[in-house]
């Protein structure tokens, strides 16, 4: 349930019947990945950057890799349970006379929202990047914590 | 250059795919990389995030350069997976490189898992002008 929760998007009704085909498809598409190897064959919801997201008792994590952009250059939003984070990646101009031999590595702007399985405490998110990694803390509201029930024995 | 205002696309990461196998398992990737030349030197760009510098192996073999990365997991001990998209593991690429290098001027700097390698040609590989007298 958890992970339909994420990349259930909100679905537009636009009336056309294509999209509910193409909603299905995206769902087999997910099935199949998760019974391949836990990796959906469509990465997401197709926006850049992929996330992986992991949990403990207190908080969420979401990890990008965003080889050379800065934590401070991202633009980070958080509601009660999403997260936009848009930014800019940008590679530096080289000198003029340079011969390009081979050129991979891509430049562009990108914006994504996230939904998280529960709801966050807003004031308590932090975000930094490492070695091209962003990480993003989001502390679990009260509410939303597991909570241990002791069993008074009469 | 690379239009300013587009807007990126997500790419899965491309696996190694050779006959030699790993020593230990798990996935190898092949970093996306820039590689552009000036009359003095070769310049390589690799994106190789999570991969720190003392994780970084770069080795010039007979006209080989190989590239190894190693990747520590990101993630802590107590977390459990909610949704992965990415794989984490090794980056290996190797080039075939044309020039001679002076191996002992390059340099190597890896900053927000962006590898910037400088291999500076050798004297000899430099072009030279030649001047042609009129007799």
């Amino acid at each position: 349930m958890i992970l339909r929760r994420i990349t259930d998007w909100p679905t537009l009704s636009t009336g056309s019947p294509f999209d509910e085909f193409e909603r299905m498809r995206r769902n087999m598409d997910r099935l199949y990945g998760a019974l391949r190897g836990g990796l959906a064959a469509e990465p997401g919801a197709g926006v850049f950057p992929l996330m992986n997201v992991t949990e403990d008792n207190d908080h969420f994590y979401i990890r990008a890799e965003l080889p050379g952009v800065k934590a401070n250059e991202l633009d980070i939003t958080v509601t009660g349970d999403s997260l936009t984070i848009a930014g800019e990646r940008k590679i530096p101009a080289e000198a003029e006379q340079v011969q390009y031999h081979r050129r991979e590595r891509e430049a562009g702007k990108f914006s994504r929202v996230i939904t998280l399985p529960s709801q966050i405490d807003t004031n308590k998110v932090e975000a930094f990047s490492k070695d091209g990694i962003l990480t993003i803390s989001l502390a679990k509201s009260e509410a939303a914590k597991p909570k241990q029930i002791t069993i008074k024995v009469s | 250059m690379t239009d300013e205002s587009k807007a990126l696309q997500p790419k899965e990461k491309k696996e190694v795919t050779t006959s030699t196998e790993q020593t230990r398992p798990g996935p190898v990737f092949i970093p996306v990389v820039d590689i552009f030349e000036t009359e003095k030197e070769l310049t390589l760009l690799a994106d190789m995030p999570g991969v720190k510098a003392e994780n970084l192996n770069i080795d010039i073999n007979k006209g080989v350069l190989t590239l190894i990365g190693d990747v520590q997991p990101p993630e802590a001990k107590g977390e459990t997976e909610v949704w992965r998209e990415y794989r984490t593991g090794k980056y290996q690429r190797e080039f075939h490189l044309s020039d001679i290098i002076d191996q002992a001027k390059i340099e190597a700097e890896l900053k927000d898992g962006v590898l910037r390698l400088r291999l500076p040609k050798i004297e000899a590989a430099k072009p030279r002008k030649i001047a042609v007298k009129a007799s």
